[in-house]
């Protein structure tokens, strides 16, 4: 999907335009093309390469809207050397930009079918582009449900969002949170345990899943539970990255290069080695 | 109102239980409902029932001294609430709070010992099945303790 390039290591430069504080740590920046290019097409699942100039690149999915390809924006936790400094950049500053790369959330093969999101923490900004292209579409899909879990209410992303998901009569939505507060009249509890009684009908349904591994791990067992295969299952994973570009092998899993191969994987592919360490 | 022997083979809790069995348990239930942050039972309260939920929605609750109650799951249509009517000394080690009007079957846990006492193969019946909820809560309640959103640098 990304154009050729002469230099595809060289990362152009990208004006953060907007920035928003999702939760303490995390915050959802949009970005604007600083020379030549007006938009920069992506499918929902992939992830661009972000450089903070001076300190390292990192890869950040897209979580923006694929539909409407005008900025890129990208939600990012705040957890190390890079995160910490971009966390840090304000409006108008200007970060690298490479990609987009790696594969794409299924979402024309689930036309005609139910989807069911799964999403736990950050994973949630890797699917918010299938959701917003999903309702882009409502028509063409069944049921759709999104099951989405965090560690606290205020660590909940897309708040608003969720607000006005969860009141379409399309779409359920079912947010938990690991801990409560005393204002929280929402679900406590894991996101795996919503499967059992989301709708949708498993002989006709496609699973989106991407979170922390253990909770991606407890969510098939939940799915398959409920009679889903492996083949109806796909999964977003995070290996760390170095070139993007299948090169040099950082990201490894299995047989597969998470970079190019993946991020998103049909689960059947990736069966024998998810969940292992050191694939 | 539907009688018992209609409503129980409904839950997914009793799917697979013989006629004779869920009959036998049907004599201990009763229809029982609760408004919106009524106390269906508190912490130290002797537990002399369990309930099955089929509508609404309940918080289960522990009492923290300096951070007051603390929901530790939420629990919804078709889940099972509450198992210390099993086992001694039988009582509550937290509290239960309906969150909205919830409407439950309620099982008499004497009644149900007394039956399952008498009738083994009722008792491995609901033990099977109860040991299954507890598993599955033992196994939730691990994942929120590994705090799997955390960033653990
Ligand atoms: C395909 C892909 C998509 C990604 N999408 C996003 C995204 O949309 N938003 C986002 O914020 N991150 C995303 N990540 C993760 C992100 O790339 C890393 O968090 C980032 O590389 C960390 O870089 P750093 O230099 O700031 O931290 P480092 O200095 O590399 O790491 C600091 C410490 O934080 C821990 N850590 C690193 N990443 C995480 C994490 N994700 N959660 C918890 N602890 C972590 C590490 O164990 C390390 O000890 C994605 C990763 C991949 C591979
Ligand atoms: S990041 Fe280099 S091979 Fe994938």
């Amino acid at each position: 999907m990304s154009a050729i390039r002469a230099n595809p290591m060289a990362p152009d430069p990208w004006r953060i335009e907007r920035i928003r504080r999702e939760t303490p740590d995390t915050f959802t920046m949009e970005l604007g093309p600083v020379v030549g290019e007006t938009t920069r097409p992506f499918a929902a699942g992939q992830f661009n390469m972000l450089y903070v100039f001076g300190v390292g690149e990192v890869p950040i999915s897209i979580s923006g809207d694929p539909t409407r390809g005008t900025s890129l924006v990208h939600t990012v936790r705040a957890v190390g050397a890079v995160t910490r400094v971009m966390c840090a950049l304000k409006r108008h500053d200007v970060l690298g930009v490479r990609g987009p790369f790696g594969s794409q959330w299924p979402l024309r093969e689930a036309e005609g079918l139910d989807v069911v999101m799964v999403a736990g923490g950050l994973g949630l900004a890797p699917l918010r582009p299938a959701i917003y292209q999903i309702l882009a579409r409502r028509t063409q899909y069944g049921r759709v449900a999104l099951l989405y879990g965090a560690r606290t209410p205020a660590d909940l992303l897309y708040r608003r969002e969720l607000y006005r998901w969860g009141a379409r009569a399309d779409m359920d939505v079912q947010v938990t949170v690991d801990r409560g507060d005393n204002a929280w009249r929402g679900n406590v509890g894991v996101v795996p345990r919503f499967i059992a009684t989301a709708q949708f009908d498993p002989l006709d349904t496609m699973a989106l899943v991407c979170g922390p591994e253990i909770m991606m791990h407890f969510t098939l067992l939940e799915l398959q539970k409920r009679g889903l295969t492996a083949e109806q299952i796909f999964l977003s994973l995070e290996r760390n990255m170095k070139c993007a570009l299948g090169f040099c092998g950082h990201c490894q899993f299995g047989p597969f290069f998470e970079c190019k191969d993946g991020p998103v994987f049909r689960y059947d592919t990736i069966q024998r080695w998810f969940g292992k360490r050191e694939v | 109102m539907r009688g018992f022997d209609a409503l129980l083979p409904e839950q997914v809790f009793f799917q697979g239980m013989s006629p004779h069995a869920l009959d036998t348990i049907a004599g201990c239930a009763s229809n029982v409902r609760f408004a919106a942050d009524e106390w269906i039972f508190q912490e130290g309260e002797d537990a002399s029932r369990f309930y099955l939920l089929r509508h609404g929605k309940v918080a289960l609750k522990a009492f923290v001294p300096g951070r007051g109650e603390v929901t530790i799951q939420t629990i919804e249509a078709g889940d099972v609430l509450g198992w210390s009517w099993l086992f001694p000394p039988y009582q509550w080690h937290f509290g239960a709070r309906a969150l909205e009007l919830t409407r439950v079957i309620a099982f008499d846990g004497a009644c149900l010992r007394m039956k399952a006492e008498a009738d083994h193969d009722l008792g491995y019946e609901l033990l099977k099945r109860f040991s299954q909820t507890i598993i599955e809560r033992l196994q939730a309640t691990r994942l929120q303790l590994l705090d799997v959103y955390g960033v653990h640098a």
